[in-house]
């Protein structure tokens, strides 16, 4: 029974071109799912959707999004808020606009906790500490007093991915939680984050471009190309060998340390091509009905 | 150790922020001081007339009369108790229409900008038409409809100001909404209006604030101004903006009628947006 079920999800601009084609995937508890593709394919979107954080812009047109047995869908809009602030939490991208700047760093962690689950301020508070030790904060007594432009991008992201955690949830939907930090300190993070997830048992949906990243974190991913899934296998079968030749030129366009004189292998026009030509049969077909 | 503070920007801004705070902060206190103990400071009474006294200089100029220290104006009143008795009508207008433009625009502005949608449309093009208006002839024909008092002016300012407020916040919390820790409230499960007061008011705090001061500033100029031209206050009431006026009249005969009130004027709308800019800095935790 997997834990996160996205059936046909269907996502577009209001009055607008499609975003998502009729999205399907399925995460299993404690599984670590990734989302790749190029800018602009839809990747971010579906982690999006499913916290309920579309922008105002974008409308859901059709499609389910089974949590932890609910279609969130099909809730009400307050039911679906708090359904997804007790079981799901998100890990965002840049670090540096994901901390409020007026606010110090322990009740950045503890108010959500207090206010919304109706922990005591001392629970909230111990539990804090807790897991700033447990991302390898130093001083943890200290961090919680400090504003977030007193702290580098890499600890401002270690406090983000334990205030993530905060509240135990089942899913963590990772937003290219490395894209905005120093190479040196990309490593650490993934390393924690896979620790993290391991620990706590949570799923994990893991949007990032980077396939190094998710041959070293993920279980299964998701190939994603104009909104629409181009391929979803596992991460074994996708290195050993990939079904769709869009899959099979992405991988090939990752650069090599070990042949430098190969260079970069840009994805081939034929295989554009083709993969577009998928893209607009689609939309034909769901026109057509 | 001189040179390590000299290179640390941070205390550097602080420092000369602290100035200008202080040096703004106490004008605008002396005024207020000014305002609340008039009758008993005044050397003079403002109103009293002595047509023998009449265009009298300040007390460095020769024949000037002891006692009448910035001089007399064309009926023989007495400039600086008529100055100080002024501050009273500036700072009353200045405190008070300056607060509720600043709550009334500032909080469609929140509204429009976190909200986005429907409310954000109508509060847009509510803006887009109302500054559409030429702001003094607005003005005018408000005080005109309205007849002429204190609340009048208060009225006036607020109803054509507030999209000066509104505008800008709604750009900001515009801004603010489109952060990371945005997204992380509203997933966490916290309300709207919760979001709203929580993470997008304390990010925009620093520039109402500075837009609340110049707003003050602004609200003294306005007075001034409807004095000016007949407007405001009952004519008995000493005003600094009728005693521009009246001196312009009068100016090559007697400058100082025209020259002490512009003088106070100009520096109390100075103080006020100096103490603004100053403010923010405090209010901002970058430089706190």
């Amino acid at each position: 029974m997997s834990f996160l079920r996205v059936n046909n999800l269907s996502v577009r601009l209001k009055k607008g071109p499609p975003l998502l084609r009729r999205v399907s995937l399925q995460v299993a508890a404690g599984d670590v799912h990734g989302l790749v593709g190029e800018s602009g394919a839809g990747k971010s979107m579906i982690g999006k959707a499913v916290l309920g954080i579309l922008p105002p812009s974008v409308e859901v047109t059709g499609g389910e999004i089974w949590l932890d047995g609910v279609d969130l869908l099909s809730l009400p809009l307050a039911e679906r808020r708090r359904r997804i602030g007790a079981t799901a939490a998100l890990i965002p991208q840049d670090p540096l606009t994901a901390l409020n700047p007026s606010h110090r760093i322990g009740p950045q962690i503890t108010d959500r906790l207090v206010d919304i689950l109706g922990w005591s301020r001392a629970d909230a508070n111990r539990r804090a500490l807790e897991l700033l030790a447990e991302v390898q904060i130093p001083d943890p007594d200290r961090v919680m007093r400090s504003y977030p432009h007193e702290l580098s991008g890499g600890m401002r992201q270690r406090i983000l991915i334990a205030s993530a955690f905060a509240a135990e949830p089942k899913l963590i939907v990772a937003d290219e939680p490395t894209t905005a930090l120093d190479v040196t300190v990309q490593k650490q993070i993934l390393k924690l984050i896979a620790g993290m997830q391991a620990r706590h048992g949570t799923a994990l949906l893991f949007v990032t471009h980077d396939l190094g990243v998710v041959s070293k974190v993920c279980q299964r991913l998701s190939v994603l190309y104009a909104g629409m899934v181009v391929e979803d296998t596992s991460v074994a079968d996708f290195f050993a060998a990939p079904r769709h030749a869009y899959s099979a030129a992405l991988l090939a366009a990752t650069p090599k340390y070990t042949d430098p004189a190969a260079g970069l292998q840009p994805v081939p026009d034929a295989v554009i091509a083709q993969v577009r030509a998928e893209v607009v049969a689609f939309d034909r077909g769901a026109a057509h009905g | 150790m001189a040179e390590a503070k000299a290179i640390d920007g941070r205390s550097m801004v602080r420092r000369r922020a602290g100035l200008r705070l202080w040096l703004s902060a106490g004008w605008l206190g002396l005024l207020c001081i000014a305002a609340l103990l008039a009758p008993w400071i005044a050397p003079k009474d403002p109103l009293a007339q002595d047509l023998f006294l009449g265009r009298m200089p300040p007390v460095w100029v020769m024949g000037a009369e002891p006692g009448y220290w910035l001089g007399t104006d064309s009926l023989g009143r007495d400039v600086l108790s008529r100055i100080i008795h002024g501050a009273r009508i500036a700072l009353m207008v200045a405190l008070i229409a300056g607060t509720i433009t600043c709550v009334i625009g500032a909080t469609l502005g929140l509204l429009a900008g976190f909200l986005r949608g429907w409310v954000d449309l109508v509060i847009s093009r509510l803006i887009d038409i109302w500054m559409a208006f030429p702001p003094v002839l607005f003005s005018i024909l408000l005080i005109a409809v309205l007849g002429p008092g204190l609340w009048s002016i208060i009225i006036a300012i607020v109803v054509i100001d507030w999209t000066r407020f509104a505008r800008v916040v709604r750009a900001e919390a515009m801004a603010q909404g489109a952060m990371d820790y945005v997204a992380s409230a509203r997933v966490a499960g916290r309300g709207r209006l919760g979001t709203m007061l929580r993470e997008i008011l304390p990010n925009v705090l620093p520039t109402i604030v500075v837009l609340l001061t110049l707003e003050m500033g602004i609200a003294v100029i306005v007075e001034a101004i409807l004095s000016f031209v007949n407007l405001s206050i009952s004519t008995d009431q000493p005003t600094w903006g009728g005693m521009i006026s009246e001196g312009r009249a009068s100016v090559h005969q007697a400058w100082w009628v025209l020259v002490f009130p512009l003088i106070t004027l100009f520096l109390t709308v100075l103080s006020f947006s100096q103490l603004g800019e100053g403010l923010k800095d405090r209010f901002d935790p970058v430089l706190r």
